[in-house]
């Protein structure tokens, strides 16, 4: 084997942590990746967890990124080895060159370890055992004793991380001593018996900014509290969850009258999706801002009441967490899956509207913005989330908010308009928009009452069969769902250096990783148009985007090229010119794989002759 | 009752309650169930009832699911928001709405197939979550619209129209009311008008989920020999623990039916409610009772109705939450939106 010279880089790598599920690694881990922001240097994390509370394992992947490369890279350049589980393939998985870091205090077989990486051991459960007596306190320091030997090893500022430590345990002075002398104890022991620091460091820039560090899920929580959501009905499912729990956490702070401390908005844990989004439906029919939030399995269960409110025209706010389907597929994993389950979700002829955010900051915005598109259209607005934006903490632009913003509660006719002897026809096109007037329940006492239901009525709300009638109300919910593509958010286009013949479609969590992989893809040789989508119905550039270039990757995170399907069902696309690069194994997608996809199919078209037609 | 189309004037003479509507202001559309059929006359109990307690009709919410019963919201109330929802989903529908606003006056209206048999669910955590509803089961064991299949409340041995036996045990939706905390309780028959409307009235004004299940017969597919919810039947096996009168500060609607003792129970809101006591041991406060009670007349094939039990001090969903008073739907962006100053400051601790 040839020698393998060790990874040399600075603020430009990858460490993964292997623990186990359960044993209080997640915080010291979390700690780790805030530590090296506070170096100015960038950092986007990954929790890879199993659908499990304790004992599986568990990873924590952290790449540190100068350029500020968010997506995932693939590959582990320091493996931080806690879990004996999985030694094999964690030991398998690092590159040539890298570095592991284990728990020495039993020794390991040679055959254990690889020739080509640099091994680290540190006697981890000595050190913790001779210096603490209770099992809980040994497995939480053992977590902050190898926190603080890394810091010596990737030559980390100690005050930097004491610092971190003094912010969380603020108040609690004992906690706050006892883990600065376990980070304390790991350091020393690194400092004094290894070689400090290796190839992989961490040196102070200043490429951080004013960026924020947060989940999606809280993010999209934040956005909902600012877009005036009252009513929440939710059934856990991961990994929308926290989502529903970051809003009732976001509410406790931000929500209740100072003066009597009651609650200006309701939450209610449903007995299950059917129930979480009636309630939604009920509370939005009367007038207040409601949503629910929930993943793939949970979409399949609201099948019914999506549909009633596309057809009776009553707004709703569905946050979809998306994960691995089908069935209960990969609860923890993430993928872009559920694409065209929401796009035409219900029975009978539907269409919805889809916001794609790409990461907390536009999850926030569109969080927010989905009230304002659910009241104005009267119909369901699903907000397409997925496990890698909305469960790991992602650094991100601020959250903005104009004070000057005004909701918008679309089209609702008044007591006074009632009064005025305004016509009221609850699915009465008065506009050309598609868009009717609507009332809320209690408003007039003789006049704007109407009879909602899901089945067909006329203009005026009145119960009919005719299917002329039938006919008029589904035309009008397409001129509506015409008008919905102007109102959501557009498409982003940011072009190739140099004129080319080929684009790339792509949205939601795989922005950071084709952002990225544009670059990888430019060493190659390989220019691209770019067009980042986040909405359905699709904007008319989308279309010509297509027409003006020859192919068109569609970048995607499923199986089935569900976005790609979407374009050229309603677009009219000949399937041949858009290109799927699709990625489904519940990883999140990679600059790596994307430009290798993209790159391998584009050296084919150079390469590729024409091929001669014999006659 | 609406079930017969009538002219739109009114004699000038019509009684008027105190807000000055007459009965015509709470009637709604014409019904389109069969003539005859028991929901009908429970839809006139519902006008009877909003009527006696002078009750703004356009400040009650009407909402149903799916089903003969769930149609009848449209033939009450004409002036009110209705919402026929989804098959067995009024509870959830009924429990948002009423989130958004507590002002309205929600009544929920279903049937034992929307309650016991595809909505159990939704029904069973409406009542555990204590929603402010009356929430109305019109039950006459049978799926009318799909034309006489059993439902969930038929009782074992029953026959249908056709002589099928029905083998599976009956859900009791009052026993299952109790069990799950629902502050009133009742019981009631469609074709008993004077035990109905004062308890249809009682349990408006009932603050949390009042729960009443009214045997009403289905002329079509259940009112035969062999049924146990036909209108004979029901009659001949009535065991009527109570008789109502809800006073409010009005003249009270005096029923009078049986004599015996009376006990008056103050509710939530200040109303009265004048139990005649039929039945000298019964107590409506004592829910293991009531239980006791229903368990040992069902034993000895007897329907037990009247208010079975009630809670006076009961509370609702929105005191457990703590929510304001002013109705959530009413806030606006100066009461919900927290600002970009607030905005700021959660920005530097995420830092």
């Amino acid at each position: 084997m040839p020698v393998q010279s060790p990874i040399s880089s600075v603020n430009d790598f990858v460490v993964r942590f292997a623990n186990v599920n359960g044993s209080g690694s997640a915080s010291a881990n979390e700690l780790f990746a805030r530590s090296i922001l506070r170096h100015g240097v960038p950092v986007s994390p990954r929790n890879v967890f199993p659908s499990n509370i304790q004992g599986l394992p568990t990873w924590y992947e952290v790449r540190v990124t100068e350029d500020s490369h968010l997506g995932a890279r693939g590959g582990v350049d320091m493996m931080v080895a806690m879990n004996p589980q999985t030694w094999d393939k964690d030991l398998a998985s690092i590159e040539p060159g890298g570095y592991l870091f284990y728990d020495s205090t039993k020794p390991m077989p040679a055959s254990k370890f690889r020739a080509d990486i640099t091994v680290i051991g540190v006697p981890l459960t000595a050190i913790t055992n001779s210096t603490y007596t209770d099992p809980r306190q040994r497995q939480l320091f053992k977590n902050i004793i190898y926190l603080g030997s890394l810091c010596a090893l990737l030559d980390m500022d100690p005050k930097l991380v004491e610092q971190l430590i003094g912010e969380q345990y603020k108040g609690k002075e004992k906690l706050l001593s006892s883990n600065v002398h376990a980070l304390h104890l790991g350091r020393d022991w690194a400092l004094q018996n290894l070689k400090c620091p290796i190839g992989l460091r961490v040196r102070k820039a200043d490429k951080v900014g004013d960026r924020i560090f947060i989940e999606g899920n809280s993010a999209a929580a934040l956005g909902a509290v600012y877009g005036g959501a009252t009513v929440c009905a939710w059934y856990p499912i991961t990994p929308s969850s926290s989502l529903a729990d970051a809003f009732t956490s976001h509410c406790k702070r931000l929500r209740h009258d100072p003066e009597t401390g009651k609650a200006k908005y309701a939450i209610v844990q449903g007995e299950d999706e059917l129930a979480s989004i009636g309630i939604v439906i009920g509370a939005s029919w009367n007038g207040a801002r409601a949503f629910t939030a929930t993943s793939g399995p949970g979409i399949s269960l609201m099948q019914e009441f999506i549909g009633l409110s596309y057809f009776a025209e009553i707004p709703a706010v569905i946050m979809n967490v998306q994960r691995a389907g089908p069935s209960t597929g990969m609860p923890t994993r993430t993928q872009q899956c559920d694409i065209i389950a929401c796009a035409y979700a219900s029975h009978g002829d539907t269409k919805h509207v889809l916001l794609f955010p790409e990461d907390p900051a536009e999850a926030f915005e569109f969080a927010a913005q989905a009230f304002d598109l659910a009241e104005r259209l009267q119909t369901t607005i699903f907000v397409m989330l997925d496990l890698d934006i909305g469960m790991n903490h992602r650094l991100s632009r601020p959250l903005k908010w104009d004070d000057a913003r005004q909701y918008d509660r679309g089209k609702v006719m008044t007591a006074e308009m009632l009064s005025d002897g305004r016509d009221f026809g609850r699915y009465l096109d008065v506009d050309g928009d598609g868009i009717p007037f609507r009332t809320y329940p209690g408003t007039h006492p003789t006049k704007g009452s109407f009879f909602t239901r899901g089945t067909s009525r006329d203009r005026y709300a009145r119960y009919s069969e005719e299917g002329s009638v039938y006919a008029d109300n589904m035309q009008r919910l397409v001129r509506k769902f015409e008008s919905a593509q102007d109102m959501v958010p557009r498409p982003l286009q940011a072009n190739a250096a140099k004129p080319t013949k080929y684009g790339v479609i792509y949205f939601g969590s795989t922005a950071p990783a084709m952002d990225e992989a544009i670059g990888l893809l430019e060493a190659r040789g390989h220019q691209l148009d770019r067009l980042r989508i986040r909405a359905f119905p699709f904007h008319s550039s989308v279309a010509s985007f297509i027409a003006d270039h020859d192919f068109v990757y569609v970048v995607e995170q499923n199986r089935d090229a569900q976005l790609r399907s979407l374009i050229v069902n309603e677009n009219g696309i000949d399937p041949v010119r858009l290109v799927p690069i699709l990625h489904y194994d519940g990883t999140p997608i990679t600059a790596r794989f994307i430009a290798d996809a993209i790159g391998d199919h584009q050296d084919q078209l150079k390469v590729t002759p024409l091929r001669k037609v014999k006659s | 009752m609406t079930y017969i189309a009538k002219p739109k004037f009114q004699h000038p003479g019509l009684p008027k309650n105190d807000l000055g509507f007459t009965h015509r202001d709470y009637e709604g559309k014409v019904s389109t169930l069969c003539a005859g059929c028991g929901h009908d006359s429970i839809t006139a109990s519902i006008i009877e009832a909003c009527y006696e307690l002078s009750i703004e009709p356009h400040r009650v919410a009407k909402i149903s699911g799916i089903g003969c019963s769930s149609k009848t919201p449209d033939y009450f109330l004409g002036n009110s928001h209705g919402f026929n929802s989804v098959h067995g989903r009024m509870p959830s529908v009924l429990t948002g709405a009423n989130l958004a606003n507590r002002d309205l006056i929600y009544l929920g209206v279903s049937g034992d197939g929307d309650s016991a048999s595809i909505g159990f669910g939704q029904f069973a955590h409406s009542i555990r979550r204590g929603v402010n509803m009356t929430y109305i089961v019109e039950n006459n064991g049978v799926y009318g619209l799909t034309k006489g299949q059993f439902s969930a409340t038929a009782d074992r041995g029953s026959k249908n129209k056709r002589g099928l036996m029905n083998t599976d045990n009956a859900i009791d939706l009052v026993a299952i009311a109790l069990q799950l905390g629902a502050s009133f309780v009742a019981r009631s028959f469609s074709g008993d008008k004077t035990q109905l409307v004062p308890l249809i009235a009682a349990a408006i004004q009932h603050k949390g989920a009042a729960f009443i299940d009214v045997i009403s017969p289905c002329v079509a597919f259940n009112n035969h020999a062999g049924s146990t919810k036909s209108f004979d039947y029901v009659r001949e096996h009535n065991d009527a623990v109570n008789r109502l009168d809800v006073i409010t500060g009005r003249d009270p609607i005096t029923v009078d039916y049986a004599p015996g003792t009376v006990q008056v129970v103050e509710q939530h809101d200040g109303s009265k409610i004048a139990l005649r006591k039929i039945d000298a041991d019964y107590d409506p406060h004592d829910r293991v009772g009531a239980m006791t009670f229903l368990q040992k007349h069902a034993a000895k094939g007897q329907i037990v109705t009247g208010l079975l039990y009630v809670d006076p001090d009961s509370d609702d969903l929105h005191a457990h939450l703590n929510t304001v008073e002013t109705p959530l739907n009413q806030l606006g962006e100066k009461a919900l939106c927290p600002g970009s100053a607030a905005l700021d400051k959660i920005n530097a601790s995420l830092r």
